[in-house]
């Protein structure tokens, strides 16, 4: 290692241990349990589930481990010592004089990812048990669903830029296989293909700016750290060195951007991620919750320092990824009221939530933004799960809450309290998780003196709160409806939509069980209205919606700094290392450093305590920029929770005039008009104050923003493409008429003239059989050989 | 140095690949012949560029490995029409080019 920690006056011994050292296993265990299911899977009892489920339990217990040593390892370390990453690289191959490695970078933000990957992957297969009993690619699901999870902890633990493109580019495969997982139906494979094709778009960026910052930075980082350029710890301290041209990392943080843009479904490119519901619903809620999505937002704060200097972040101007981050958020939750599928509305809600944390990470708050990856994570897999739930064994396979759901709440006890609970949480209420790391975002992001970004911020906050509440009401509250009434589909409706998918499992389910095609749409789960769901499936709800209330407490800024472990766990310090080989610092100049940065850290705010982020470090180098933390009020906390009431309150009551009264109205009207004519003014007048809701205050308030937002989606961001395309068409046509017909053409007919009178003469020789062409061939370049050793010799 | 063993073992990959396609009927496997040429030059390219010290050899593996790609590609969406057309993937049936 080139790296210690900086001597202080006691020197720091850090400690380690077994799980820490040998975390890089934590990817090969799924990645290997995905070789026997595909291997051995389908002759096994379960057909492969066991070894994707016994494998993400490994994975967890190796990721436990590893974080339960590394908490040991930051508490054995002083207040202000940088803990130093536990780095491994082996070569992985050599060409051109360059080195490619692959290991590990172990430390507090990837073993808070590792933990909740594996975590919710775990759920999410034994979820998927259930869930996907008797599907036709019931194994090659699982296949999937263990390579897709190890695709994210390899991106995790990813020591360098190659190790790191190799796990996003295995998640993108992945996801492709898993959404268009029911791949018969049309829409499906197209959904498929419109999430691979988007984040590919953005992947372009990612290479780009691979390439642009390794070939920026690698002189530097070979000579000072004796690291290659593709290196995540050498990226960070020559991003901070104050050696690189601010255009090289302006470039290479914005192309890095771009990719973040597409995986992590931010504005433009955030169109591909309801459509990525058409995969079945574990894949929805592995993949909105700790994988995938979050990739985009992991690269970004695993890299902060490049994007701290490359988008000038903390600077006087906004910068680009706080201004994503913003129009995300608003933008995906007005989209949310529109959508009459729940997962449509999860959808966006997930999209508007990544709005949260990149514009967090692009306003400095990155600790809240890391935060907020966690605890979305178990509240936003609790929904979607609950979400499959009622699908599952309330409304026949489908996801329409209009058609097919309303009051559940009687009938799916535990899957109303986790919904509830989980919503509170994604609304931010004060006790649940969801507070105290978006409620932090918000407050960070004002303090760093973006007001406002803040007040968009705590807009998001009563948008996601109003359509939340509106889905919760359609769903749980009311009567029921459609197929959760007990009305059994026909034919047709089953391939509306997207509950198109689930009539094919059910397809194959009727296939296996009863060898005929009288069993589609009549087997076990028709035959009988809501009811709740199965062992398998409440019990990770349960774990989950314990996770949504608790997961907060692990940094719980308002009860002051000894609940802060998330901070003192995972946030990197900003502090300057020695490193050996550099010029060494005059001998109590670390010392003087350190201790500098102690005392301005006990000042409130801390502002600039450390060089780190802000001025050339002299004599080490920094890994962190130094950050500010805003003091928490709890004024602010509960005009946020107000704002949050405001808008549960004022979207029940809509929902309430909307949904329950309007259907009353609409019935009664019809039957009355047509039995006793128009004699019921008052009835009318009910129905006109309906009207008055919808057409009126809805429409000109929610509708034009939303429909705005979706006409931007669908004409102006598809124009443009669509464009493009007629566009290179009339070039080619042009091109057709012009040069090929006349200019190609007559020089071709010309020649062709020509050359007919020579083919006459060699015509014995054409004797149309290929394998005599080839002896031909081979024959000529035999002689042709001859010659040339001849004449050498 | 494995010099040797390199270029033997190339050699061998090329003459039961010209073998293949002068002798074999079947268009798959004459196009999986020629992909044996290809790599049987890869080798070739790789020893030479191993016992030189020098990366261009790989480069160029890397390119023929790409066009090897698109040749086969080509290929076999040439064999699927031909046995849409024909029912067969026989080459020795396939002599309308006679002169």
């Amino acid at each position: 290692m080139f790296v210690q920690a900086a001597e202080t006056a006691e020197k720091v011994v850090l400690t380690s241990g077994w799980f820490l050292e040998h975390a890089y296993i934590i990817p090969l265990i799924p990645a290997f349990a995905f070789l026997l299911i595909i291997f051995f899977g389908k002759r096994m009892p379960m057909k492969g589930s066991e070894f994707g489920i016994a494998s993400m339990v490994g994975a967890l217990v190796f990721s436990g481990g590893a974080a339960y040593q590394w908490i040991q390892r930051v508490n054995g370390a002083g207040e202000e010592a940088f803990i130093e990453p536990v780095v491994k690289s082996w070569t992985w191959w050599q060409n051109g004089g360059f080195s490619f490695g692959i290991g590990q970078h172990i430390d507090g933000l990837s073993l808070t990812i590792l933990v909740v990957v594996a975590f919710i992957s775990t759920l999410v297969q034994i979820y998927s048990t259930e869930y996907l009993h008797g599907d036709r690619r019931y194994t090659h699901f699982f296949a999937s669903l263990t390579l897709f999870s190890a695709g994210m902890l390899n991106m995790v633990v990813a020591e360098n830029m190659i190790q790191l493109i190799l796990g996003w580019e295995i998640m993108g495969l992945c996801s492709f296989m898993l959404i268009g997982h029911w791949w018969e139906d049309g829409a499906n494979s197209r959904a498929a293909l419109k999430a691979f094709f988007t984040t590919r778009t953005g992947d372009i960026g990612l290479l780009v700016g691979t390439s642009v910052l390794f070939f920026a930075a690698n002189d530097w980082t070979q000579k000072e750290l004796g690291l290659s350029g593709f290196s995540i710890r050498g990226l960070s301290a020559w991003a901070l060195s104050g050696t690189p041209g601010q255009t090289a990392i302006t470039v290479g943080a914005v192309a890095l951007f771009i990719a973040c843009i597409g995986k992590s479904g931010q504005f433009p490119l955030h169109t591909w991620l309801p459509d990525a519901m058409a995969g079945p619903t574990p894949v929805s809620s592995l993949l909105h919750s700790s994988t995938m999505v979050v990739a985009g937002v992991f690269l970004v704060a695993r890299l902060y320092p490049v994007f701290f200097e490359g988008m000038n972040i903390l600077g006087t101007n906004v910068n680009f990824i706080v201004v994503i981050g913003g129009i995300t958020i608003v933008i995906a939750a007005a989209l949310a009221f529109v959508q009459t599928d729940i997962k449509k509305v999860l959808a966006y809600s997930t999209v508007s939530q990544l709005g949260y944390m990149m514009m967090g990470l692009g306003a400095g708050a990155w600790l809240p933004a890391v935060f907020h990856i966690f605890t979305h994570a178990f509240f936003k897999a609790c929904l979607f799960l609950a979400a499959g739930s009622i699908s599952h064994s309330a409304s026949h396979h489908s996801f329409d809450m209009k058609k097919d759901m309303g009051g559940l709440r009687k009938f799916m006890p535990i899957t109303f309290t986790t919904w509830v609970i989980s919503t509170l949480a994604l609304c931010g209420v004060f006790p649940f998780s969801g507070f105290f790391s978006k409620d932090e975002i918000i407050d960070n992001v004002g303090h760093n003196g973006y007001n406002l970004f803040m007040i968009v911020g705590l807009a998001g906050a009563f948008l996601t709160a109003a359509y939340m509440t509106r889905a919760t009401y359609l769903t749980f509250f009311g009567e029921p409806r459609g197929a959760s009434a007990g009305e059994h589909h026909d034919e047709g409706h089953g391939h509306d939509a997207h509950d198109s998918h689930d009539a094919h499992a059910h397809d194959a389910h009727g296939h296996d069980s009863h060898d005929s095609h009288d069993a589609h749409g009549h087997d076990d789960h028709a035959s009988h209205g809501p009811r709740e769901s199965g062992p398998l499936i409440t019990i990770p709800l349960i774990i989950l919606a314990t996770l949504a209330i608790g997961s907060g407490l692990l940094n719980a800024t308002p009860f002051g700094e000894k609940w802060e472990n998330m901070k003192k766990w995972v946030e990197p310090r900003a502090v300057v290392v020695n490193v050996h080989g550099m010029a060494e610092p005059t001998g109590s100049h670390g010392e003087v450093k350190l201790a500098a940065g102690a005392v301005a850290a006990e000042e409130e705010g801390g502002h600039h305590a450390s060089p780190c982020g802000s001025e050339t470090p002299e004599g080490g180098v920094c890994y962190a920029p130094q950050l500010n933390h805003a003091p928490f009020k709890w004024a602010k906390g509960a005009m946020s929770v107000g704002i949050v009431f405001a808008g549960m309150i004022l979207s029940w009551l809509l929902c309430v005039q909307l949904y329950a009264r309007k259907n009353k109205a609409l019935v009664g009207l019809t039957q009355r008009n047509k039995l006793l004519g128009a004699g019921y003014a008052f009835l009318a007048n009910k129905y006109y104050l309906d009207h008055l809701y919808e057409r009126v205050i809805v429409r000109s308030i929610a509708h034009p923003i939303a429909r705005g937002a979706y006409w931007v989606n669908q004409n102006v961001l598809d124009g443009i493409v669509n464009g493009a395309g007629i566009g290179s068409r009339k070039i080619a046509g042009w091109v057709y008429r012009n040069v090929d017909q006349k200019v190609v053409d007559g020089a071709v007919n010309g020649a062709g003239n020509a050359a007919q009178g020579a083919g006459g003469a060699l015509q014995p020789v054409q004797s149309g059989k290929v394998n005599q062409y080839g002896a031909l061939l081979f024959g000529a370049a035999a002689i042709g050989a001859l010659v040339l050793v001849i004449i050498n010799t | 140095m494995l010099l040797n063993q390199f270029l033997i073992l190339g050699a061998i990959l090329f003459c039961i690949g010209v073998y293949g396609v002068i002798a074999r009927k079947n268009a798959v496997l004459v196009l999986m012949s020629i992909e044996l040429i290809l790599n049987s030059v890869n080798i070739n390219l790789l020893a030479f560029s191993l016992r030189n010290g020098s990366t261009d050899g790989h480069t160029f593996a890397l390119y023929v490995i790409a066009i090897a790609a698109a040749e086969v590609g080509v290929g076999l969406a040439m064999v699927l029409l031909m046995y849409r057309n024909r029912r067969s993937v026989g080459l020795d049936e396939l002599s309308e080019m006679k002169g």
